[in-house]
């Protein structure tokens, strides 16, 4: 299945370029040009303008689709399955726009060697950037192979269809594909402006398509990297530091040497490793050498329960990123509140992995990582290699949810077969290392300050967030937690800000809601008390159930039904839609009070540039013990035009009972020391048993209209809305998360 | 060498007595579906069937296990022919990342054989042991109840158990 010994040394370029492949050239394409000036007019500044989605990047088509002799279609994406079903999508496009059966088309996901360079799959921005380019590069190559059936016809291109994959004409000759195209490449610039199907003839883009990944995932098959297996292949695991900045005291190697299978203990500064043959001899060998190993251990974190006003005290860089005041002083009735949000994990379920092969001079890396380019870049500035050396293959992991112990794995694993060539190593982490070394999502503080006029309205709106960076990805060796224990150790770069309009600490920070005075002022601290990263929305999550809380509580003053405030600050129409659709699928109107129930509501748009989501909850809040449950759950989601809505159902369902288990349970622990949160009895996560009764997602699908990222976007609303309804159930506002039964039940003061 | 049962065929296995049997499933008899989580049976990836229960292999070492009947997901169908369970999994696309369904399935697996009829209230306790990350919750369980069914309507007698 996978060649192993597939140089690395091998470049791209002569892997696209393959064996005497053909160039067609634009005077075999008339079609394609004529189509565009007839079509869309298209005026010279328009065909020069920018590129739909990553074709801006790579702008050949045949960095994205192939077309073989026998037909067979191969669509490449620097994109990553990493769960959310991102693989079925990018086929149901191509097939769409291509013409050709779903099951004919192979896709090839990030991949160093083999796939455009698409950065990182995070930020919601696969659909927008890779099923984008996929999509205009497929209709590109319909038309240029409706130019070349043109030709060898010499009909009219306008006289010609394409179906399944052949090029017909009205008399009855038709041509397949890789008749037409007869193993020549086309390596051809893709266009500016491209002719896509009328999403109302679409026959597979808009469909449920059953996902290509599942059926292999629940027989055994060979589906994730933590099932790879090579022939020759060894075990490898990391004895990790035991706290931040613990320094490797003394180490006896000498039993775990003769433990049976052990083959090589590497030792390099404060970062330990084994190999063996087997993978319980590793394990068992990195047991023995965590207890040989003593390490100077300093109190190195902060005083827990002291993070929110440490955040408030280290120096911050200060930004505006929005002020429209004109009016100083507007409003009669002031309000404040802070909210406050605690470190949090990404706890995929299967610790990170990888498995490399160094092999004559080369490296190669099957990782989950979210982004192989940059990790390339990282392993080989690591090893003092040529990136050229290096190749990244990604397959898929646990789920990750933004940036978790993936790349460390990959760096690990490159760092044990550099040192011992020749076989394969794979290495994965143990359930303490994943819990105790992963980048955490970091703890935020906002404060958000509002004026209402008589007539309810907004007349003031002031908010701060303060955040730690929400991005460590690597790119820069230092970035990776093995790099930074070598003896000659590599340091993380200093943190920036990730700019507007997308944002980190303070994505989502400015409302989507008209709101006639607001500034909005974001306080980025670079000095990480914790090692921190992306996690999954990253700020938004923070800052969504900051602003959706407080509007809340507006709500609440201002006598007003929050459903109604939300339309009342509201223009954008599409987001008026999935407000009202939310709340009236929910019963918003008709709902009838319960003691001990409690109805909640929330909205954002992802980004105020990705999918919008609006969602209700009713809550029970059991007064003894101050356990909160969700019975049920409504959201509305409108992604822009849906390619597998069952695939956004999914997303948003899982988002919403992420979120929940997040905002219901979940932070991280420590002490001067150590981490503490070490396996799911230290970091509760939810259960089965505190699973909603139901929860229902309405797609509001809008064809035609740009594809609008998803994957994050039910993180904020779904915080907002638990701790709405828990205040409408106990009358109780609850401004720091998580909602522990313990802190609602000091809320509630019973 | 020890001899293991494993979905119905003898394996010998060249493996320390103390070796949890996940290891041995996952490196010796290359056997993907049961997946490594948590190491100290908290998340249920690993979940097996030994003589018809649900247990965490990942905890349990190989030594207890001669003359016992192994069961992995591998032992329910294939991908041409998947069982009752793996076929509502697909038919109800309960899965994301879906790193622990087939620790779900075999959980699962070892209560519809005791109880073909179980209420959604008993699916729900007896999967409470496995964590999924992803969120894929309300699947899993639609999953599990059509599978329910189906196993319901192919079985020829036992219906008893309690109502749904």
């Amino acid at each position: 299945m996978i060649d192993p010994v597939a140089a690395a040394s091998v470049s791209r370029r002569h892997f696209l370029a393959g064996g005497g492949a053909l160039i067609v050239s634009f005077s075999l394409l008339p079609r394609l040009l004529c189509a565009q000036e007839n079509d869309r007019n298209a005026d010279a500044e328009q065909a020069k303008g920018p590129l739909p989605g990553s074709l801006k990047d790579e702008p050949m088509l045949d960095s994205w689709i192939r077309i073989d002799a026998d037909g067979s279609v191969i669509v490449f994406t620097g994109k990553a399955e990493l769960g959310q079903g991102i693989k079925t999508a990018f086929i149901q496009v191509a097939a769409e726009e291509l013409s050709v059966d779903f099951n004919r088309i192979n896709l090839i996901t990030a991949d160093t060697q083999r796939t455009p360079n698409e950065g990182y799959t995070a930020g919601s921005h696969s659909m927008q950037d890779s099923g984008t380019a996929i999509m205009n590069a497929a209709a590109q190559v319909r038309e240029i192979l409706v130019g070349l059936a043109a030709r060898r016809f010499d009909i009219s291109a306008d006289r010609l269809t394409v179906q399944n994959g052949e090029v017909r004409a009205e008399d009855g000759r038709r041509l397949g594909y890789g008749e037409l195209v007869g193993g020549q490449q086309l390596h051809v610039r893709a266009q500016a402006s491209s002719k896509l199907k009328d999403p109302r003839t679409h026959s597979i883009v808009g469909k449920p398509v059953e996902r290509v990944d599942i059926p292999g995932k629940v027989t055994g098959g060979v589906s994730y990297v933590q099932d790879l297996r090579l022939p020759g292949m060894v075990h490898a695991r990391v004895v990790r530091p035991p706290s931040p900045g613990a320094r490797l005291a003394m180490m006896d190697t000498g039993a775990a040497d003769k433990m049976p299978g052990v083959l090589k203990i590497i030792r390099d500064g404060n970062y330990i490793a084994v190999i063996a043959e087997r993978e319980f001899q590793a394990v068992t060998a990195m047991r023995a050498l965590a207890t040989a190993a003593s390490w100077e251990e300093r109190p190195t974190l902060p005083a827990q329960d002291d993070i929110y006003s440490l955040i408030q005290r280290l120096p911050s860089q200060d930004t505006a990123i929005l002020d429209t005041r004109t009016m100083l002083g507007a409003g009669t009735r002031t309000m404040e509140a802070t909210y406050r949000r605690p470190y949090q994990m990404h706890g995929s379920i299967g610790p990170s992995c990888a498995v490399a092969l160094f092999r004559d001079g080369a490296l190669t890396v099957w990782t989950h990582s979210q982004g192989v380019y940059p990790l390339r870049k990282a392993i080989a500035e690591m090893l003092r290699l040529p990136a050229e050396r290096v190749r990244c293959v990604h397959m898929e992991g646990s789920g990750c949810y933004g940036h978790n112990a993936a790349d460390d794995a990959g760096a690990d694993a490159a760092l044990i077969a550099n040192a011992f060539p020749g076989r394969p190593v794979r290495v994965q982490w143990m359930r303490e290392e994943e819990h105790t070394s992963e980048p955490y999502g970091p703890a935020m503080i906002t404060k958000a300050r509002a004026a209402l006029d008589g007539d309810g309205i907004v007349a003031d709106w002031q908010y701060e967030v303060w955040s730690n960076t929400h991005s460590t990805r690597p790119g820069p060796a230092g970035y990776l937690a093995s790099a930074q224990l070598l003896q000659t150790p590599f340091t993380p770069p200093p943190p920036t800000p990730i700019p507007q309009p997308e944002g980190g600490g303070d994505r989502n920070a400015i409302p989507l809601y008209k709101f006639r005075n607001a500034r909005i002022v974001h306080h980025f601290v670079p000095s990480m008390p914790l090692r921190v990263s992306a996690l999954r929305s990253l700020g938004a999550y923070m800052n969504i159930f900051s602003i959706e809380s407080f509007v809340d509580e507006l709500a609440k003053a201002a006598g007003a039904d929050p459903v109604e405030i939300r339309l009342r600050h509201m223009e954008d129409p599409r987001a008026r839609d999935v407000i009202r659709t939310a709340a009236e699928r929910f019963g918003w109107a008709a709902y009838q009070p319960r003691k001990g129930r409690g109805r909640g509501f929330a909205f954002a748009r992802y980004k105020n540039l990705g999918a919008y989501v609006a969602v209700a909850f009713e809550v029970e809040v059991e007064g003894e013990s101050g356990r909160v449950s969700v019975a049920r759950a409504m959201a509305a989601v409108d992604s822009g035009q849906a390619v597998n809505p069952d695939g956004i159902r999914n997303q948003i369902e899982g988002g919403i009972l992420q979120s929940l288990s997040w905002s219901l349970y979940e932070s991280v622990t420590f002490d001067s020391m150590r981490i503490t949160s070490r396996d799911w009895s230290s970091y509760p996560i939810l259960r089965f048993s505190a699973v909603p009764e139901r929860i229902d997602v309405h797609v509001i699908d809008r064809p035609g209209q740009p594809f609008l990222g998803t994957g994050e976007a039910a993180q904020g609303p779904t915080a907002a809305c638990l701790a709405n309804a828990v205040a409408d159930a106990t009358g109780v506002r609850i401004r720091e998360l998580p909602l522990t039964s313990k802190r609602v039940k000091a809320a509630i003061g019973v | 060498m020890i001899t293991l049962n494993v979905n119905g065929q003898p394996r010998q296995v060249d493996a320390d007595p103390a070796t949890p049997l996940l290891y041995v499933l996952r490196d010796h008899l290359e056997l993907n579906g049961a997946k490594f989580g948590c190491g100290v049976g908290q998340c249920g990836a690993c979940t097996v069937m030994v003589d018809g229960e649900a247990i965490f292999s990942c905890i349990t070492p190989v030594s207890v296990l001669r003359d016992r009947q192994i069961k992995t997901i591998e032992g329910l169908g294939t991908i041409d022919n998947p069982g009752p369970l793996q076929r509502a999994f697909i038919e109800e696309q309960a899965a994301q990342c879906g790193y622990c369904i087939a620790g779900m399935i075999m959980r699962a697996q070892a209560l519809l054989e005791k109880n073909p009829s179980a209420s959604e209230a008993e699916i729900r306790e007896t999967l409470s042991p496995n964590l999924c990350r992803c969120g894929t919750h309300m699947r899993i369980l639609r999953a599990v109840g059509r599978a329910a069914r189906a196993m319901q309507n192919t079985s020829t007698g036992n219906t008893k158990g309690s109502d749904p």
